[in-house]
């Protein structure tokens, strides 16, 4: 791999010379364009259109949920898991194919949606975009790393129709080795592709950021956009690995008769547990930081002003991945953790709200002073400012080991990670779709049609999501399809914001396919003066091949 | 362990009714009957003792059980948005911890950011303010807002170590044992310092569920979901040590009155410990998921004065540990031979040693 290209005295031949190279752009044929593709950018549209496939798929699916949820007692479960399955189901097999759901519902939204759209997507996109280098390192490997998660998803579609995973998306041992059929060995070889995929793109993605950039942007020059996918490619490479060794050895578990997680062979169930969440606690923050980045991106943009504090932002990034890497036994409060261990990992825990708290101030204080206009991607970062804030409160709360011996594996928790990751991670996901569709597809999206989204998911998933901390308070545990019936006033309020919730996605797939065929044509840089980045110095969409001649940063 | 229900219910009808010191006289203690029946007997509380044996006075085989549920107590409440009121010296020091430290400090965070957000949008929109400044670096506030949160989590962090720190006090000598296990779907108690006796508790299916003739959910029972068939039956002022494992996967018993939810984890025995301050009966959950019927493994204690505690467990076949304190110590298990078999290594925690750390007890059991 010594490829001249990366090697910075390559540079110092070029000049900076914007818009010289629109021609070139020798597109390939569609079956070799969108299926041997080596170009980040087909490659990140490849991403996004998986990731919206799947989030559809994962979005339906807790509609099922919230339906057969407004209501105590069983409605809809045994219909629906004889039309999967084709054979009356029994009420024993109906109940099974609750944690089917559940446990797909978990993991398309962690691996097949937020993920794929973040670091694939965005990522692929416009690190390159944004540091002025023409590809990514590895374009082959590239390609690979999508098309990993294409079998990875089938993997895992298919599993219901083989039973299904019913272990909820934390596979927990002895549950998941017990349970018997090929779903469970289906699920788990899923997140092993799905793994393997991520971890081949992190690799990508550290060296293109390392080498790639163009000449003079440093790396404390870089867009907080590159340094949070930077931040995040370390995350994956350091914790997929784990997870890797954990779902291997439960995998040999189930099939070759080893007891890593079997106490009647000397293994230890909560031994599972340390490995995944030695992996799931950095995973959380992974499906995050792109979106800080994005964040910062946006808010930057539309007031006009240069990002608040650059090197803490950056660096508070820096220091939620490191500390994200020793909190993990939070997640294990009630397994039986020592006193000193439960002690540390609450304290540590809390820690994460400092950096976590340097950026939601930083980013109101870059809005201080600016010049604000609010169009949809603005709306979106504000609200993902104030709904990170509600649910890195809770956050809070939840940190404290004693206050767990009630809460955990309450509504509280799910209403706490779906506020960081529903309305965080989607929030910005959202942002930055608003932001740059118009780059990518060269169109605007509808700004009506974009408010009216925002403002009725906003008011959706509010309603979803925060009655959901009172079920959680008044103990009901997740993972549940039937529940006492004093527990049924908030559930049934949670299901019309789900409704409402939906209707907004409705608003923005009109708007998304409208757009995309008779959308507004956007000129190179339709945000004005406030995007400074360099994907902004493009034309939209930008060349098949840009930056033929490197741009220069002062 | 259906068979250790009826066993109970052999020894149950075997002995003699006498309501040792019957304390629920809004309750019609059942006597117990050999065979399922629904009907219920009215043997007043203080009926007279008979000469062989006392009877069961919670008569939770079968039969109307002893204590009625208080509305709104250990249990949900419709459109509540708290946490259920707490019977435990623990929980009350948590729920204060929560609602008097956690969520006026998340509230004022919360609406602060808000505000902040609110008067930037409003102050500095684009028509109010066409320029722009240029400041992008303030050290000074940068200092402020590291500083200040990390005070707030030190006041925090200060009280919620103090609340783990006594969660964690072990049981002191002379504690009641109760050893949950959770089984794929259903809960099964022993009490080892009470003799070796076994109850099963089942959720109690709603009427017209289930075979005929089985015994169904009443209102006396508890909510729908929450009742179980036999309740756990636990003194109140005195502490229990609470130790939970697992035959097959992991569950999780929990009351939330209580204040405690620990895992059943096959192959370790996990410990903690609370007193009950207030009799009455107390609902919880299986809370870490266990398979298809997760949700419905209730767990329902009843908290009894101390007194009758001792006359239920006289019923139920067990003993009470003579007069001295220490005489919990041969806490071995009885039947520790049949947890073994299907989770690996015997017990080797619990009160044989009064002072043990309970950190270590809880963790030493399965390595």
């Amino acid at each position: 791999m010594t490829d001249t290209a990366l090697h910075p005295s390559a540079f110092d031949a070029h000049h900076h010379d914007d818009h010289a190279h629109h021609g070139g752009d020798h597109k390939p044929a569609f079956f070799q364009r969108w299926f041997m593709s080596t170009n980040h950018k087909d490659i990140g549209t490849l991403y996004l259109i998986f990731a919206i496939f799947a989030g559809v798929v994962g979005g339906a699916i807790s509609g099922l949920m919230r339906a057969e949820l407004a209501h105590p007692g069983i409605q809809y479960l045994t219909t629906w898991a004889t039309f999967i399955h084709q054979t009356p189901q029994s009420l024993d097999e109906s109940l099974h194919f609750w944690n089917v759901l559940i446990t797909a519902h978990g993991l398309i939204m962690v691996f097949f949606m937020v993920m794929p759209a973040m670091i694939g997507g965005f990522g692929n996109w416009f690190v390159p975009l944004m540091i002025g280098a023409p590809d990514m390192a590895f374009p082959r490997m590239n390609n690979i790393s999508f098309w990993l998660l294409v079998p990875s998803m089938i993997l895992l579609f298919s599993s219901p129709f083989f039973g299904g995973a019913g272990t909820g998306w934390t596979v927990y041992a002895p549950l998941s080795t017990q349970e018997t059929g090929p779903s469970v060995d289906m699920a788990i070889l899923a997140l092993h592709l799905a793994g393997a995929s991520s971890i081949l793109g992190a690799i990508n993605f550290i060296t293109t950021i390392f080498n790639m950039r163009a000449p003079g942007m440093t790396l404390h020059k870089m867009p907080l956009f590159v340094w949070s996918v930077l931040v995040t490619a370390f995350l994956l490479l350091l914790a997929l690995p784990v997870l890797a060794a954990a779902i291997t050895m439960l995998l040999t578990d189930r099939n070759f008769h080893t007891t890593f997680f079997d106490p009647a062979g000397g293994g230890d169930p909560i031994l599972y547990q340390h490995l995944f969440w030695f992996f799931g606690h950095p995973e959380v923050y992974i499906m995050i930081l792109p979106g800080f980045g994005i964040v910062s991106q946006v808010i930057s943009t539309f007031s006009r002003k240069p990002v608040f504090g650059y090197l803490g932002m950056a660096y508070a990034m820096v220091a939620i991945g490191v500390v994200g890497f020793v909190v993990w036994a939070h997640h294990m409060f009630t397994t039986g953790l020592s006193v000193d261990v439960k002690m540390y990992f609450t304290a540590a825990t809390m820690v994460i709200a400092v950096p976590t708290g340097i950026k939601i101030f930083s980013w109101i204080a870059t809005m201080w002073g600016g010049s604000l206009s609010f169009k949809t991607p603005m709306m979106w970062a504000i609200g993902f400012i104030f709904m990170f804030t509600v649910g890195g409160v809770t956050g809070v709360v939840l940190a404290n080991g004693g206050v767990d011996d009630n809460m955990q594996d309450t509504y509280y928790v799910v209403a706490h990670f779906h506020y960081v990751l529903s309305l965080g991670a989607v929030f910005s996901l959202f942002a930055g779709f608003y932001y740059w569709f118009p780059k990518m597809s060269g169109r605007m999206l509808n700004e009506a049609l974009g408010q009216l989204h925002f403002w009725v998911f906003f008011v959706g998933v509010n309603i979803l999501f925060f009655p959901m901390h009172f079920l959680g308070l008044q103990s009901m545990q997740r993972r549940v399809p039937d529940y006492t019936p004093a527990l049924e006033h908030w559930n049934t309020i949670a299901t019309y914001g789900y409704m409402i919730m939906a209707a907004s996605m409705a608003v923005f797939f009109v708007n998304l396919f409208w757009s995309l065929f008779a959308g507004r044509k956007a000129g190179d840089n339709p945000w004005g003066d406030g995007a400074t980045t360099l994907e902004w110095t493009l034309s939209s969409p930008p060349p098949y091949h840009q930056f033929e001649t490197l741009p220069v940063i002062d | 362990m259906r068979m250790m229900g009826l066993k109970s219910i052999v020894l149950a009808v075997g002995l003699a009714m006498a309501g040792v010191g019957h304390a629920a006289p809004q309750a019609p203690a059942t006597p117990a009957a050999a065979t399922a029946s629904t009907t219920p007997a009215t043997a007043p509380a203080a009926a007279k003792p008979a000469a062989a044996a006392p009877t069961d006075p919670m008569l939770a085989m079968d039969g109307a059980p002893a204590m009625l549920p208080t509305p709104g107590i250990g249990m949900p409440v419709a459109g509540e948005i708290g946490l259920q009121p707490q019977v435990t010296k623990t929980g009350e020091r948590a729920l204060g911890f929560h609602n008097y430290i956690l969520v006026p400090v998340i509230t004022v965070i919360s609406l602060f950011v808000l505000a902040l957000l609110l008067w930037v949008m409003f102050r500095y929109r684009a028509k109010a303010n066409p320029v722009p400044s240029k400041t992008s670096h303030n050290t000074f506030i940068e200092i402020v807002w590291t500083g200040v949160p990390v005070i707030i989590l030190a006041l925090i962090a200060a009280p919620s170590i103090g609340l783990l720190a006594q969660q964690y006090k072990p049981a002191p000598d002379g504690a009641v044992t109760l050893k949950a296990i959770g089984n794929q779907w259903y809960w099964s108690y022993q009490y080892p310092d009470n003799g070796g006796f076994e109850i099963t508790a089942n959720m109690l299916k709603e009427k017209g569920e289930g075979q005929p003739g089985e015994r169904t959910r009443t209102d006396a029972d508890g909510p729908k979901l929450l009742a179980a068939d036999n309740r756990v039956v636990l003194p109140v002022g005195v502490p229990i040590r609470l130790l939970t494992t697992s035959v097959d996967v992991i569950h999780s018993w929990s009351i939330p009155a209580f204040w405690i939810k620990l895992d059943a984890v096959p192959g370790r025995v996990n410990e903690t410990s609370f007193t009950i301050e207030k009799e009455g009966v107390y609902y919880g959950v299986c809370s870490e998921l266990c398979g298809m019927r997760h949700g419905f493994m209730p767990i329902t204690v009843e908290a009894v004065k101390p007194e009758i505690f001792a006359a239920w467990v006289k019923a139920k076949g067990g003993t009470m540990p003579s007069a001295k304190p220490a005489a919990a110590a041969p806490a071995v298990e009885t039947n520790t031979a049949e947890i073994a078999n299907t989770a690996g290594p015997v017990e080797n925690t619990t009160s044989a040693a009064p002072a043990i750390n309970q950190a270590a007890a809880a963790g030493n059991a399965g390595q």
